[in-house]
């Protein structure tokens, strides 16, 4: 073969693939086996999610910020409930902050368990999800309590969470805390130190901290790089202020220091839990879950049973839903994935007028061409897989 | 929060005034207004002054307000990460008017600007690839403008005959539910037909 027949080589990777973490086609051009360029095609699983909020009551919005990022449905819907508090100008108890934030926390150790031990199983590891997804098993198990639905939760609810937990199911979480930081480390000693996995993992995809702000790039992405960003405290929302944790950050900004620090987040994560558990079966046993504004929050059945206005306001409440007054919000949470935000504008009616939703695994995959160009072909599944991409949240 | 805001709203309103239109506190954010001509000047400021630092770029994205002369707002949301505030940018513009894009800012701006220009049909100067992004190939129309129908105007299914999925023009089943729900209990005033005779003037 002589100098002219060389060419650049255009392959299709997905949109079936195992690696592409769903419904994800990237077309790669490779110059032997070196990726010239990457282009993402999404959309694959578009639902029109902003078009169906608009046309629905602020409560009827709720379930769809579960369809997002699936495999950490509270969190979105933390999200929401935020911005419609704040346009409300709602408060929420502290038993309900409380039970809010303990959810959030595991719905961030369900996210990182889904993506440390998928990322190993991306270059090579087979046993990893196995061990992570009897973890997340038992805390869907969780969710299942707490809400009835094992992923869909629609659970946090702007004014607060739909139920009560009972002390038994806190408990279960308390108890559940100290076996899982067990498997954790059994994780840990398979893969931190694995020669393979550390091959396939370091000094790959490395971000400096200017491009990872400038590539709108947040959460672990950004702490990868080095800065001591999270929301959780920099920006606290419920009662993040009076827990205590910390924030790990990375120095090299590679894949390998991304496993790292959602390594060390899910310990966080349940020291957080270990936290609330112990609140709230201590000083918030009882008290209110969600805020007492009858014109917000539905009564419970109890109450319906017997006081007319309860009834009303149950009737109004589900069927028109309750107006919100004009204006503008930005609400965000530091979700497992980085900073979702919701940018909602009302007009004073009953439904939003606008939910535009921020994904954060939007930032991240459109910057797939930046962070793969002059990698392997291999390497191009361990960026996708530490840049944590769950396509419920990219195409919305 | 809102004191550090509001010492950077009159910050901006005296080094960088000329940029902003109109300047808006609300539920504990700063919005500012520009327009089309003057918004890169203004993110390029936001970005590079010493006492603003917006270096992250949250999120650009569309409004559609149908009923106004210019329908369309671009809304860009900043973070500084160095001063812990984050700032919002709007931009109105109609469906003719071209933004320029924030591309050369902040490269993160690329999806974002695709997004806004697939849902909305805003158009941006100056992209490197102003494509559709989340719609279907060969997708027609812009999905998040008001007069655009929820339920859209095609559907797909596989045809067992052709082997291929074929696209035809949606059918309801049922018609699309939408409630009004301006209620008509505090907004509209019944006039019954003889009711004046009872008001005595």
């Amino acid at each position: 073969m002589n100098e002219h027949n060389v060419r650049n080589f255009n392959i299709n990777f997905g949109p079936q693939h195992p690696a592409a973490h769903g419904v994800l086609r990237l077309v790669l051009e490779l110059d032997g086996e070196i990726v010239e360029r990457v282009d993402p095609h999404i959309g694959l699983l578009h639902r029109g999610t902003e078009k169906l909020i608009e046309t629905k009551t602020y409560l009827q919005a709720v379930p769809y910020f579960d369809r997002l990022d699936y495999v950490a449905p509270m969190n979105q819907e933390h999200a929401f409930a935020l911005a419609v508090e704040r346009l409300l100008g709602v408060e929420v108890p502290i038993r309900g902050q409380l039970i809010r934030v303990l959810y959030s926390e595991i719905g961030r150790i369900l996210s990182h368990l889904l993506n440390v031990t998928t990322q190993a199983m991306d270059v090579g590891a087979l046993t990893p999800p196995l061990w992570g997804f009897e973890e997340r098993e038992k805390l869907m198990v969780f969710y299942e309590r707490a809400s009835g639905s094992r992923m869909h939760a629609a659970y946090v609810r702007p004014g607060g969470v739909h139920q009560d937990l009972t002390d038994q199911l806190v408990e279960d979480i308390g108890k559940w805390i100290d076996p899982f930081l067990k498997t954790l480390d059994d994780i840990d000693e398979l893969l931190t130190g694995n020669r393979i996995f550390k091959q396939r993992n370091v000094d790959i995809g490395v971000v400096k901290l200017e491009d990872a702000w400038a590539w709108g790039f947040s959460g672990v992405m950004v702490r990868g790089s080095g800065a001591a960003w999270d929301l959780r405290r920099s920006q606290p929302y419920e009662c993040y202020s009076d827990l205590d944790f910390d924030i790990p950050i990375g120095k090299n900004g590679d894949c390998y220091d991304r496993y790292l620090i959602r390594m060390i987040e899910m310990r966080e994560s349940a020291k957080i839990m270990r936290q609330c558990v112990d609140r709230l079966l201590g000083d918030a046993r009882v008290g209110p879950v969600s805020s007492l504004d009858g014109k917000i929050v539905p009564p419970k059945r109890g109450q319906m049973k017997r006081s007319m206005e309860a009834l009303i306001h149950h009737f109004k409440l589900y069927t028109e839903g309750y107006h919100v007054p004009a204006g503008e919000v930005y609400a965000a949470v530091e979700a497992p994935k980085g900073e979702f935000g919701v940018y909602l504008v009302a007009d004073g009616s009953n439904k939003p007028y606008r939910c535009k939703i921020r994904a954060p695994g939007y930032a991240h995959l459109q910057a797939m061409d930046f962070l793969c160009r002059g990698h392997q072909l291999a390497d191009v599944s361990a960026v996708l897989g530490s840049l944590d991409i769950v396509f419920g949240e990219v195409d919305r | 929060m809102s004191e550090a805001l509001q010492e950077l709203a009159s910050y901006l309103g005296e080094v960088r005034g000329n940029l902003i239109s109109e300047t808006a506190l609300a539920y504990g954010e700063l919005t500012l207004s520009t327009t089309a001509d003057k918004v890169i000047p203004l993110l390029t400021f936001l970005r590079d002054d010493v006492q603003c630092r917006f270096v992250n770029l949250i999120d650009v994205c569309g409004v559609d307000w149908p009923a106004r002369e210019a329908r369309f707002d671009v809304v860009y949301h900043l973070l500084s990460p160095q001063q812990n505030v984050r700032v919002r940018v709007k931009v109105a513009t109609s469906e003719f008017e071209p933004v320029p894009s924030a591309f050369g800012v902040f490269p993160g701006a690329d999806w974002f600007e695709r997004e806004a220009y697939d849902m909305y049909g805003i158009l941006f100067t100056g992209h490197p690839d102003l494509r559709r992004i989340l719609t279907d190939y060969g997708f027609e129309g812009y999905p998040l403008r008001k007069d655009f129908p929820t339920t859209g105007f095609v559907e797909v299914r596989y045809d067992d005959e052709v082997k291929r999925v074929v696209y035809e023009p949606v059918q309801l089943r049922q018609e699309f539910r939408n409630f009004d729900f301006l209620s008509p209990w505090e907004g509209t005033d019944y006039v019954l037909p003889g009711d004046e005779k009872a008001k005595t003037n």
